[in-house]
């Protein structure tokens, strides 16, 4: 064991882990990061987008130095059948901003500038250790961490679980139960790489525009899933995901969904002669706030990804995992400069922040969401997609046709799918859930 | 005993490209490792530390980033790093980067006492030239044994040291003198994962920085770019390969059938001369 006792310990060097440690460090307090990767990105997995505000509440000139890809200027929504896409666009030259909102990121390339900061403000940051399990005293408090390194426990009076989505040590100590399959996705991701003025022109950008495609329909088979496409400078970012329950009910592939969006007419020309130089895969927490399991106790803290805190409707997780990592480390630094114990009463006051914050309640704002698109995912990721491609076609395609025809069989296609209860029933659950 | 290990930080050469216009090496967004056969030398360094006590200081050459290198040589139990870091270091060649290396062991020597071996890895994965360790050698004139597939007896008293030698007609084992410089062949031996102590202290460590003129260079003339008479005349890349993976679309036919049939679809002559030799037997 090592005798040197530390404040805290942070287990994990994502987003919530470095936002922890990195607040911990700069409050002066003696942090001690551990990170089983090689080093802090190289087994993190995200889209990925980088969203400024919160960054900036941690590291207000990050713009100066992070690795960045492209600012956002544009968000594109894609409804999506086997044949066609019908889009909602929103592009602005407001995003042209002096300090952009949003960003395309590489996570391998921005956790490794994250924790260098965190290096910087002081925090001890040991990576290729891997934490075996909590170190818990004869009342179970948590007092430290086991490591796979030789005499490798070490003790802190406070620890911040950054352990990501599976949560291994939490679950393992009995802090939380196994995430449920049908509370997380399994999605996958390529990096498609092709030169700059092609990823430009393919994607009306100029500079160091950017753009999203956020894209949901027949190309997840029925389950509750969505597809992305990223640009980022010289590559782009394509993956799906849908639950985990989801592929297990219907017996379909990760690789095979990827490999039929790649070949979607509206995805393909996107793509077209790159080449793909990773493949990775990764889980996500969807089961929003119901999902939220306890978020401290004695001696211990969950934080980001791991406290599933993620809003799979705005596809936001980054951002709520450095606002918990965030509040979590000020929290604690407020109950060690009273020189209280890390309690788990004492720390109850990082859920009261949290509660304070966005982030829960973001998640509380959608907290049927999750459930709904789960039981309704037949209609609203394969029916009504289909309904309202074919509706789109009938509106555009000129084939003489009278338009009050034309209408009559587009409402015609709705009822009979879905019957008139069908329809308001759905608009009224999605309206309540959206609340 | 001190014991000096010379190590360098290399692109990691399974993910290393060619530029396809330029034909240089691009270096960008490559990550970088300590040489493989570095990890052996340092590993012997360590156990002999273990067995007969007193300290390995790592020496490396390279750019500030180097560090990297240097701070995981302190997680694996390194007692010291040094840091050899000039931009008129830039550019060396082997004749070069000896006289460098060379003058650095010297100073490590004045400052942290004389060494007894040194080690280094039988040649870098860059490289590949086999050549630097060497070079030391024969710079502070030193005993060299090259190949070294594993230390036999270190005697402290008489100053000898018992290794065996891997050469073309089989192992040869040797003996010699301290001090000694010894390059260490692969898979002798598995570089350990260092303990907690260990991972915490280098990862607080402060790294010594050494300039030319820190470690005692004298002739500036002899580093780096201009220190270094090779040459590169030329530099390639082999061509690709032509082959392209194909998708095949099984459709509802079995997989091997799918799989022949159109295999003499693109071989129209394929099918008829499979047929003429299987009628031969």
């Amino acid at each position: 064991m090592i005798e040197e006792k530390f404040d805290a310990i942070v287990v994990g060097a994502g987003m919530a882990g470095n936002a922890a440690a990195l607040t911990l460090a700069q409050r002066g307090l003696k942090v001690l990061q551990l990170e089983r990767g090689e080093y802090s990105g190289s087994k993190n997995v995200q889209g990925a987008i980088l969203y400024a505000d919160m960054l900036e509440k941690l590291i207000p000139d990050f713009r100066e130095d992070a690795p960045l890809e492209r600012h956002l200027v544009e968000q594109r929504f894609w409804m999506m059948d086997d044949r066609s896409h019908v889009g909602l666009h929103y592009r602005s030259d407001d995003f042209n901003e002096e300090r952009p909102n949003r960003y395309t990121i590489i996570r391998a390339q921005f956790d490794k500038w994250f924790s260098s900061k965190v290096r910087e403000a002081g925090a001890t940051v040991l990576c290729e250790t891997t934490v075996t399990e909590l170190a818990q005293d004869a009342y179970g408090r948590v007092i430290g961490v086991r490591t796979d390194r030789h005499d490798g426990e070490v003790h802190a009076d406070v620890v911040v679980l950054a352990e990501g989505v599976n949560g291994l040590l939490g679950t393992r100590a009995d802090l939380r139960a196994r995430p449920r399959p049908d509370n997380v996705a399994l999605a996958v991701k390529e990096m498609h790489f092709l030169p700059r003025e092609t990823i430009e022109a393919r994607f009306n950008l100029k500079g160091d525009e950017g753009t999203v495609i956020e894209a949901a329909g027949t190309i997840s088979r029925g389950m509750t899933g969505m597809g992305f496409i990223y640009a980022n400078k010289e590559c782009v970012s394509l993956g799906i995901g849908c639950l985990v329950s989801d592929f297990e009910k219907t017996g379909e592939t990760p690789y095979g969904l990827l490999e039929r969006f790649k070949r979607h007419p509206s995805v393909a020309p996107l793509i077209e002669g790159s080449e793909v130089k990773e493949y990775s895969a990764h889980l996500i927490p969807e089961g929003g706030y119901k999902a939220i399991p306890q978020l401290y106790g004695h001696g211990w803290v969950v934080v980001g990804d791991a406290a599933q805190l993620n809003n799979a409707i705005h596809r936001e997780g980054s951002n709520l995992a450095m606002t918990s990592g965030r509040i979590a480390a000020e929290a604690i630094f407020q109950v060690k400069s009273r020189r209280d114990p890390m309690t788990k009463e004492n720390l109850s006051l990082y859920k009261k922040m949290l509660d304070d914050s966005f982030v829960i309640k973001d998640l509380k704002k959608y907290k049927d969401m999750p459930q709904l698109m789960h039981i309704q995912s037949q209609n609203f990721f394969l029916t009504y997609p289909q309904l309202v491609s074919k509706a789109m076609q009938n509106f555009v395609r000129v084939d003489g046709t009278p338009k009050a025809e034309k209408e009559k069989t587009t409402l015609r296609s709705f009822v009979s799918a879905r019957s008139w209860t069908g329809l308001f029933g759905d608009a009224f659950r999605f309206a309540r859930a959206w609340r | 005993m001190h014991i000096v290990v010379c190590i360098k930080q290399v692109p990691d050469s399974a993910q290393i490209r060619v530029h396809p216009v330029t034909n240089t090496i691009m270096r960008q967004g490559v990550p970088t490792i300590i040489n493989p056969y570095d990890l052996f030398a340092l590993e012997a360094a360590l156990e002999l530390r273990d067995k007969f006590g007193g300290e390995v200081t790592v020496l490396t050459m390279g750019p500030p980033s180097a560090e990297d290198s240097l701070r995981k040589a302190l997680t694996f139990g390194a007692d010291r790093a040094v840091l050899l870091t000039d931009r008129f270091f830039a550019g060396a060649d082997t004749l070069a980067t000896t006289y460098a290396l060379a003058t650095a062991v010297r100073k490590i020597g004045e400052t942290y006492g004389a060494p007894d071996i040194i080690f280094t890895g039988k040649q870098t994965i860059d490289g590949d030239t086999a050549q630097v360790g060497p070079g030391i050698a024969k710079r502070l004139g030193l005993l060299q044994l090259t190949y070294v597939a594993k230390i036999g007896s270190l005697d402290l008293a008489a100053r000898t040291i018992e290794a065996e030698r891997r050469s073309e007609g089989g192992v040869q084992v040797l003996r010699t003198r301290l001090p000694c410089l010894i390059t260490m062949l692969e898979a002798t031996n598995e570089i350990r994962r260092g303990a907690m102590i260990d991972a915490l202290r280098a990862a607080r460590a402060e790294i010594v920085k050494w300039s030319a003129q820190d470690a005692g260079v004298e002739d500036i003339a002899k580093c780096g770019l201009r220190g270094s008479p090779t040459i590169v005349k030329k530099v390639f890349a082999p061509s690709p390969r032509a082959e392209k993976a194909v998708l095949i679309d099984f459709g509802s036919r079995p997989p091997a059938e799918a799989l022949i049939e159109d295999i003499f679809k693109r071989q129209p002559k394929l099918e008829a001369e499979l047929a003429a030799l299987a009628r031969g037997f």
